[in-house]
């Protein structure tokens, strides 16, 4: 994983060269890209990515407002380090080889991040643009159009590195065990990944819909681990047909546990149970992994007319976004705190307002009414108003003494949250769990059990793909270093 | 993929199924599930574990076709793959040597992964009485199988075709007032469940059903599943399947099994 001439450091010749061609004045003067989407109206008509991501000549204007810095706090915000310059930079000289090289060092699924990452809050967030009042370099665009178009042009991905000799087992297939894997390859180790669905790619395949995150994109990424050696499972639960002893059985050093957030919550309140309230997980793992709604798929979905989304975050937004493109004439987002606190994507949000989606803040439901047959027709909400700041630094919101209102709903999409999956935790003899019921893990990311590593969602609780990824990467280095001791 | 090497008709819209899962039928427990599907647009359903044999590395499921996906399962031969199995899912029965008599009741097909649950119950030392229930003789499945792990069996029917006229309960009536009783499983229709539990709630004999809700992914993670159990909503495939029938809110369970039924 060292640098290489083609990809360069900031002291290679070429990269001065760059940085002398163009006055730092005149480069931020040049306004921020926009990114060419579809137009709302006809993507509500369709599952196609509405990012179309950037054309070639506008991702090297884009990259020559990068002005280079000396010390990239833009690093500094990305949670697996990505080398934002190195990569940008390659960009701009039009060397797309160089610039996935880059991102290959320190992600397994860049075409993945630029797409999903909530960048405005992570390396854009602290990009020297800001201090200057300006818009940040679009450093997520960046690093998507350099990985997708190297997967146009055919850019391998990565090699079969030597063998170390040693196995290791990854226990699901999200963004945590795929980093996890992709580092674990590099590193010379056998890597076997277990998903219990039938589709690899956990989160990436049955949460993120089509139209942010295309599964085209999603095998692409896959397809260069299973080139980097990874052999990859469906159809298995770790803990369930595979025991840990059985695992150990087939001869492998070390697990590695990223089997993600698991369980959806609800909020226990009356009329809950009634048809036609159901989780985001079983709403958007109905339409994105199993076609429900697509001729030939023989799982069903309900057809609705008027939908509320219960939340505020990512996965809200795509289930809302989900629910317009299924037919539904209204579809809102019922959120208790305002649209500033939302924790979901900015450009999401931005992108649901566009295709329709009506936001109800300040808003919390209090109970479902259904009708003889148990169907759900109504939703009793609560209106609230904010607080002082609360612990996680978000104006709490408090009820409105007697502001209930009636809405007519004939679908619900509880998406409030995720608890941990006790499934692993509890089928493996010996792994320590948090009074949160998450993993319990020391500062390297390992478990109570010396061959246990665990990271992601069932650590966290609930937390991005970047973070997820972040995780991986650490664990890996921490695994690899034990196991080669 | 999982291949199916025998198959057999047990009623007009009940086969049996042996199919290769080495991994599954080493692992699986009495009380246990696995989800399949079937075709590369199939849907995930829950299906309980008959049996099983490990030499051979397969599990035995039985089927009752109730709708698309189990039509296209039942339609299967041998020879014929299922595209996707995985398990065992869900929680082990709690087997164990109790203190009197344990009355097994299966209505229909679930009968099939009661057996199991017969089978250990009878080699953890138990004396156990099986009642199986159905509308009409050929309805009745297993029931050699039955007979071999149980201390008696009392087979009802609702128009007397086989055994008794009359339905489960009557039957488990008869054993509970004979005394001794100390626990009662039953797995079978909701509403026969429902009934169980009502009855042995007069008792006061401890009672565990095995609920089989609406799932997807099986593994806890859709809530698709969700079932009120002592006023506490607990998800069928990570908590259960079976809990203590007293407990279970059995009408919401039913009016939630309808929930697809106009789109069937």
């Amino acid at each position: 994983m060292e640098q290489n001439d083609t990809v360069g450091g900031r002291d290679s010749a070429w990269r001065e060269q760059l940085r002398g061609a163009m006055p730092a004045k005149e480069r931020t003067a040049i306004p921020r890209v926009e990114m060419p989407q579809l137009d709302g109206a006809y993507r509500v008509t369709c599952n196609e990515e509405v990012n179309q991501g950037l054309r070639p000549e506008m991702a090297v204007t884009e990259a020559s407002r990068c002005l280079d810095c000396p010390n990239p706090t833009c690093v500094e915000g990305c949670p697996v380090g990505i080398d934002i310059p190195g990569f940008i930079k390659n960009i701009q000289r039009g060397n797309i080889a160089g610039a996935y090289a880059v991102l290959r060092r320190t992600s397994a699924l860049p075409a993945v991040c630029g797409r999903v990452c909530p960048q405005e809050r992570q390396c854009e967030s602290r990009c020297i643009y800001n201090k200057m009042k300006k818009a940040p370099v679009a450093i997520g665009y960046l690093e998507r159009f350099a990985a997708d178009s190297a997967r146009e042009a055919g850019v391998p991905a990565g090699e079969m590195p030597q063998s170390n000799g040693k196995k290791v087992a990854v226990v699901g297939s999200g963004p945590c065990a795929l980093s996890f894997a992709g580092d674990m390859a590099a590193r010379g180790f056998e890597v076997d990944v277990f998903e219990a669905l039938h589709e690899i790619g956990g989160v990436l395949k049955y949460g993120i819909p089509e139209f942010r995150l295309p599964n085209s994109v999603v095998d692409a990424e896959l397809d260069g681990l299973r080139a980097a050696g990874v052999r990859f499972h469906t159809d298995t639960v770790v803990g369930k047909t595979l025991s840990y002893e059985r695992l150990l059985e087939m001869g492998f050093d070390g697990l590695f546990v990223a089997s993600g957030a698991g369980l959806p919550r609800f909020m226990g309140i009356p009329g809950e149970n009634l048809i036609g309230v159901m989780s985001s997980n079983e709403y958007l793992t109905r339409i994105n992994l199993m076609g429900a709604g697509r001729p030939g798929s023989d799982t069903p979905v309900p057809a609705a007319r008027r939908v509320a989304v219960v939340g505020g975050g990512n996965t809200a937004m795509d289930s809302v976004r989900t629910a317009r493109r299924m037919g539904a004439e209204k579809a809102f987002i019922v959120y208790r705190r305002g649209e500033e606190e939302m924790p979901a994507r900015v450009e999401e949000i931005h992108h649901a307002k566009e295709e329709g989606v009506e936001f109800m803040t300040l808003a919390n439901p209090v109970e479902y009414v259904g009708d003889k047959t148990g169907r759900v027709t109504a939703m009793r909400v609560q209106r609230m108003e904010l607080d002082e700041p609360d612990a996680s630094g978000r104006r709490s919101p408090v009820p409105v003494d007697g502001a209930i209102d009636t809405i007519e709903v004939d679908l619900v999409i509880v998406s409030v949250g995720v608890s941990p999956n006790p499934l692993v935790p509890d089928s493996i003899e010996g792994l320590e769990v948090t009074s949160r019921g998450t993993l319990a893990v020391d500062e390297n990311l390992r478990t109570s059990l010396p061959l246990v590593y665990a990271g992601g969602d069932i650590v966290r609780g609930g937390a991005t793909v970047i973070l997820a990824m972040g995780d991986g990467r650490k664990a890996a280095a921490s695994m690899a270093e034990s196991l080669l001791k | 993929m999982n291949r199916i090497i025998q198959k057999e008709q047990f009623s007009e819209k009940v086969v049996k199924l042996v199919v290769e899962a080495p991994e599954v039928a080493k692992a699986r427990k009495p009380g246990h599930f696995v989800i399949v599907r079937c075709g590369s647009g199939g849907e995930r359903i829950p299906l309980t574990i008959a049996d099983a044999d490990v030499a051979v590395g397969t599990v035995t499921l039985v089927v009752q076709n109730v709708g698309v996906s189990t039509a296209k399962i039942c339609a299967l031969e041998v020879g014929d793959s299922l595209t996707d199995l995985v398990g065992p899912l869900g929680r082990a029965t709690d087997i164990g040597r109790r203190d009197g008599t344990v009355v097994c009741c299966g209505g229909g097909v679930g009968v099939a992964p009661l057996l199991p649950i017969i089978k250990a119950f009878k080699e953890a030392g138990n004396r156990v009485v099986s009642i199986l229930a159905a509308r009409n003789s050929q309805l009745i499945i297993l029931e050699d199988e039955v007979r071999r792990y149980s201390d008696e069996l009392i087979v009802m029917t609702d128009d007397g075709s086989a055994g008794a006229k009359g339905l489960v309960t009557d039957g488990l009536r008869r054993v509970l007032d004979g005394g001794d009783v100390a626990e009662v499983v039953a797995i079978g229709p909701a509403i026969m469940m429902k009934f169980v539990a009502l009855l042995t709630k007069e008792y006061g004999i401890p009672t565990v059903c095995s609920l089989n809700t609406i799932m997807v992914d099986g593994t806890g993670m859709c809530g698709a599943c969700r079932v009120n159990v002592g006023g506490r909503m607990r998800f069928v495939c990570v908590d259960g399947p079976e809990f203590d029938a007293h407990q279970v809110d059995f009408d919401e369970m039913m009016m939630r099994m309808k929930a697809y039924d106009a789109q069937k």
